[in-house]
């Protein structure tokens, strides 16, 4: 059993009339780890977690997760996960303690027992100040560290987070990775999903991306970033001409293009010495070059070094499926 | 790692907990919770003072009419019923429960019990004013129970049926919206007025729609006089509508959560 990867998934198809969703995914993920599920809007993420969560079965393939069958042994299952949906779990007209209480008595404790469990998870999440307002009246940060603890009551083998801070401030986010560490430090497994590749490389060990329903690179974050380069550098011209005559001279080496704004993108270390030498290599006379800027790779640059083409939704506020 | 397994599930349990909740949810509704508990009273008020004189009944208006506020009180909950049902459906709720081992069919029953509960209290509102103001039933202990039991059957059925609408309403407006109907159905039948006086058009829908035997039962409980026919109709058309919300909810859930 501690030999048992924490999710197995083989073949993975889904199709909703002729849309295909999921055409065939892979995925092992081992026990204590951190799995990230990488993709822009509509690449398949949330209907992958549905399946390895028991709530929705494959068309073709099978997946075990912690050790049992997701569609003929889901009841197994169930009782060894927890699942923070893309959409908020919580109920708004509810107190943050009824809340944890409700989700205590459903997995099993007694009043008094689900009372105190209830307690300690507000504490751990920063919110027994708020613990007997509405959640109607939290913060989206609150809400969703509250829909976090939900589905800690008891600690789960596998946890799977859908887009846990997709629409969260930078502070929030902030606050909600350290949650998500503190999880992993007591042994959690955790498989989220995430659109932002800054968030797989801060928390994942390895990063699946997945793109229209299939897994187009796997790898830890070191390796994906072999793949793709890390940091990029944004050049913009002075005139269309110059624009041209760099294109033509960086060639394979420009990973991206906006010719409206003059601008392209190549791939650097972010060292001084590289960006220098780039900058005198393709404007030796200082005249050509009226910007440049470093960068992180983006989702977006990811895409196009691994399918040729961008991302095509930028990420979104979710909106309700 | 420390593994922590929950506990197999409690069918009874969960039930239990899932109509707390929603009884809890509803009671904060304040705006929707005070609709449905003082508007039967205030339309059976309206009704006895405005109308009562005008409409001869061969008893005392109120007592006419308090079957049919009754049943009035179970179409003003079925909004309740159908906003918290679609609002599961449309959050995260629903696909967190179910990765609990938490039933669909609990969620729902839960939603259809707190309204059962929520009725209760409707009910015992409109019946303590109907007695202030001089509703003199003539019912003993036997017949009161049978009438609380058509009451339940009733508003088990239209809870039911607000369950399919919730099911079927991608928005809380829209759900409440449609239970509409149920508010409505108790005019066109002899809740009110006897059916013949009526118009003529009217009429064949007053004596052919479900409410009519339902009160017609209730008023034969705690009025005296026969029910006849009408206690088999009311228990059919009950039984009928639960029946077959129930069978609708079953595929519209399974619908929703593909
Ligand atoms: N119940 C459904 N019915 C029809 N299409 C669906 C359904 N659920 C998801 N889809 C479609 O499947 C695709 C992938 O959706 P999803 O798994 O939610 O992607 P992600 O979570 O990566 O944004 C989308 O194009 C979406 O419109
Ligand atoms: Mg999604």
């Amino acid at each position: 059993m501690t030999e048992e990867l924490a999710v197995a998934a083989h073949g993975l198809e889904k199709s909703y009339g002729n849309v295909h969703v999921l055409r065939g995914v892979d995925l092992h993920v081992e026990r204590g780890s951190v799995f990230a599920l990488l993709g822009p809007n509509g690449a398949g993420k949330t209907t992958t977690v549905r399946i390895l969560s028991t709530l929705l079965p494959p068309d073709v393939g099978t997946a075990r997760v912690a050790g049992y069958d997701v569609v003929r042994e889901r009841t197994k299952v169930r009782r060894r996960i927890s699942l923070t949906g893309q959409y908020a779990a919580v109920d708004e007209d509810q107190t943050g303690t009824e809340n944890l209480v409700m989700m205590a008595r459903l997995r099993g404790f007694r009043r008094a027992a689900a009372r105190a469990r209830a307690a300690e998870l507000l504490e751990r999440f920063d919110l027994t100040e708020a613990a007997g307002r509405r959640v109607g009246t939290y913060s989206g940060g609150m809400r969703r560290r509250l829909d976090l603890a939900a589905s800690l009551v008891t600690e789960p083998a596998v946890l799977f987070l859908d887009e846990p801070t997709t629409g969260l401030d930078p502070r929030s986010r902030l606050a909600l990775w350290q949650a998500i560490k503190d999880l992993v430090a007591r042994g959690v497994t955790v498989v989220l999903t995430t659109q932002y590749l800054e968030e797989a490389d801060e928390l994942a060990d390895r990063i699946a991306v997945l793109d229209h329903g299939t897994i187009v690179a796997e790898g830890t974050a070191a390796e994906l970033k072999q793949k793709v380069a890390d940091t990029r550098l944004d050049i913009t011209f002075v005139d269309r001409a110059s624009f041209r005559a760099a294109s033509a001279k960086l060639g394979d080496a420009v990973v991206s293009a906006e010719p409206e704004e003059l601008r392209l993108a190549t791939v650097t270390d972010g060292s001084a010495a590289h960006v220098r030498s780039l900058l005198d290599d393709i404007d030796p006379s200082r005249t050509t070059i009226a910007h440049f800027r470093t960068r992180t790779a983006s989702l977006d640059d990811v895409f196009l070094a691994l399918t040729g083409r961008p991302a095509q939704e930028r990420p979104k506020e979710p909106a309700h499926a | 790692m420390p593994e922590h397994i929950a506990p197999a599930p409690s069918r009874v349990g969960d039930l239990i907990t899932m109509a707390a909740r929603s009884l809890r949810l509803t009671s904060r509704n304040a705006e929707a919770l005070l609709i449905s508990l003082t508007l039967p009273v205030i339309l059976m008020l309206l009704f006895v003072y405005l109308f009562g004189g005008a409409i001869d009944t061969g008893t005392a208006y109120v007592t006419y009419v308090v079957p049919g506020v009754l049943l009035l009180c179970a179409g003003f909950g079925a909004s309740l019923t159908a906003q918290t049902v679609s609002t599961d459906m449309s959050s995260g709720a629903i696909d967190r429960f179910r990765s609990m081992d938490v039933s669909g069919a609990a969620v729902l029953t839960g939603h259809v019990t707190a309204s059962l509960a929520r009725n209760v209290v409707s009910t015992a509102l409109v019946l303590a004013v109907a007695f202030a103001i001089g509703f003199r039933p003539v019912a003993g202990l036997r017949e009161w129970l049978l009438a609380a039991g058509v009451v339940v059957m009733f508003v088990l059925a239209i809870s039911a049926v607000s369950a399919v609408i919730g099911l079927l309403a991608r928005t809380q407006e829209g759900a409440s919206g449609f239970t509409f109907f149920m508010t409505f159905l108790p005019y066109p039948s002899s809740a009110f007025v006897p059916v013949d006086t009526l118009p003529g058009w009217v009429q064949g829908f007053a004596e052919n729609q479900p409410v009519t035997p339902v009160i017609e039962t209730l008023r034969a409980l705690l009025l005296g006089g026969p029910a006849g026919s009408n206690a088999l109709l009311a228990a059919a058309w009950c039984g009928g509508i639960f029946v077959v919300s129930v069978l609708l909810a079953r595929v519209l859930f399974h619908r929703r959560v593909r």
